[in-house]
């Protein structure tokens, strides 16, 4: 089997990188690539994000063809893809973070900034926070309820239809933490910074 | 909820830890990587990496220990010492560390942190802050504390919010190695005027040190080094201690 890291030059991705091998050992092929032609016929697709909404979409958009395969590979092919943080934030309509910018629009939805209700909730909401499954997903196999996750984000991901979101935790309002739409998978949180339950989502999606 | 952090610092000069974990069972108690590994498999909620090496020659040795530790620790990577450059910022995180955090470099020219914090987001930028009390002010000092700039601390920790430091690690120069605690003054004044969370650093010497920094001082984080490294107190004591004293963290 393998697995692409979809390498667009979106930040910082070798924490991901390093969390992916460590779970796949030498049993699954990873591998860190833009090229379209190996996306296209990986099995698995990971999405990563780190920065601004905007940043990572004018970076994905700088890849010629980049959008059209993921779309391809995601929504025709329905085949297993995983967004992590800005990664899942993408799969939105739209978002606002910097200005007003066009998402992958896979799940209807926006990404707002969090209320911090008057600095009551520094931002950005940087640590370990308890989430609460709401539904059940597939990359949540055996983990029990309310654990931590590391998370860092200012802006979070408000779809329309609550069906998808699997996880939530709270501050200043209920989070959406991690969806699941068909085969389509994102966790705001960082897997690949949560320690040995971090380690398992990874797993449960490398063996989806 | 979310938890409030404790972060294990260790000093690394020329690739090695300099005040170590005192543990007979280590094959190698100068390595930074086990050692790092050690505080994360005992639920360290980050790890701080503080480079100290002195020459030129030798700086390159942070990479190598940075690249080493990201394999083997899943927790957040914190490196801080020496870092000048937006190229020094991409070289550790290209290496794995998860944040980076300037001092010298940022009180030097604000523009480092501007820059950075838009180029790889401000989820990796800290800046820290070393202050010493002057009369009924603090002010920051660089280099490791050699040169007082006479800059207000607080102005400053305000001013690196707007220009997109993601956290502060905020460290009392006065009770830095004094082990008598943190200066809580300092901690509250700085957290209540950002908006970003503080990392509270410098005095540690027992476990009541830690609740105060977060009781008192407003701390969303505490960081601590010789109180871990001698084997006085383990990771898992402290994390209980905290909830013991009605303070949320991650067990």
């Amino acid at each position: 089997m393998n697995v692409i890291i979809v390498d667009y030059n979106s930040g910082n991705i070798s924490s991901v990188v390093n969390s992916f091998q460590e779970v796949a050992k030498d049993k699954v092929n990873i591998e860190v690539t833009s090229d379209l032609n190996k996306i296209k016929s990986s099995d698995k697709v990971v999405l990563p994000g780190q920065g601004s909404f905007k940043s990572c979409v004018d970076a994905l958009n700088n890849i010629s063809g980049l959008v059209d395969t993921l779309n391809e590979f995601a929504i025709n092919n329905k085949k297993p893809l995983l967004g992590i943080c800005v990664g899942l934030q993408m799969f939105a309509d739209i978002g606002y973070e910097e200005t007003e910018t066009k998402g992958l629009a896979w799940i209807a939805g926006k990404v707002s900034k969090i209320d911090n209700q008057n600095g009551k909730f520094k931002l950005p909401h940087i640590g370990w926070n308890e989430i609460k499954i709401v539904k059940d997903s597939k990359i949540l196999n055996g983990i029990e309820n309310n654990p931590h996750m590391y998370f860092v984000h200012s802006y979070e991901f408000i779809p329309e239809d609550k069906n998808v979101i699997s996880t939530t935790t709270d501050y200043s309002t209920n989070i959406v933490c991690s969806i699941e739409k068909e085969n389509i998978f994102g966790t705001q949180f960082h897997p690949e910074k949560s320690d040995k339950v971090g380690l398992k989502i990874i797993k449960n999606f490398i063996n989806l | 909820m979310l938890k409030n952090r404790i972060i294990p610092c260790l000093d690394v000069k020329n690739g090695r830890v300099v005040k170590g974990i005192n543990f007979v069972d280590l094959q190698d108690a100068g390595d930074p990587v086990e050692q790092a590994k050690i505080y994360s498999d005992g639920g360290a909620d980050e790890i701080c990496f503080l480079d100290i090496t002195a020459s030129n020659e030798n700086r390159d040795t942070i990479y190598d220990v940075v690249e080493k530790t990201s394999k083997k620790c899943f927790v957040p990577l914190t490196v801080g010492g020496g870092v000048r450059s937006v190229e020094d910022i991409n070289k550790l995180l290209n290496c794995g560390a998860d944040k980076v955090s300037i001092n010298t470099a940022a009180v030097q020219n604000s523009e480092v942190v501007l820059e950075s914090s838009k180029k790889f987001g401000s989820q990796c930028i800290v800046v820290a802050i070393d202050a010493k009390k002057n009369a009924d002010k603090w002010e920051i000092f660089t280099h490791g504390g050699r040169n007082n700039t006479g800059i207000n601390a607080i102005e400053f920790a305000k001013k690196m919010e707007d220009s997109g430091a993601g956290e502060l690690l905020v460290t009392s120069m006065d009770r830095d190695g004094t082990q008598v605690g943190y200066d809580i003054e300092l901690m509250s004044k700085i957290s209540s005027k950002v908006n970003i969370p503080v990392i509270a650093s410098g005095g540690v010497g027992n476990l009541d040190h830690l609740v105060d920094g977060i009781k008192l001082g407003k701390a969303s984080a505490v960081l601590a080094a010789s109180i871990f490294h001698y084997g006085k107190h383990s990771i898992k004591e402290a994390k209980e201690y905290l909830d013991s004293k009605g303070i949320p963290v991650r067990i």
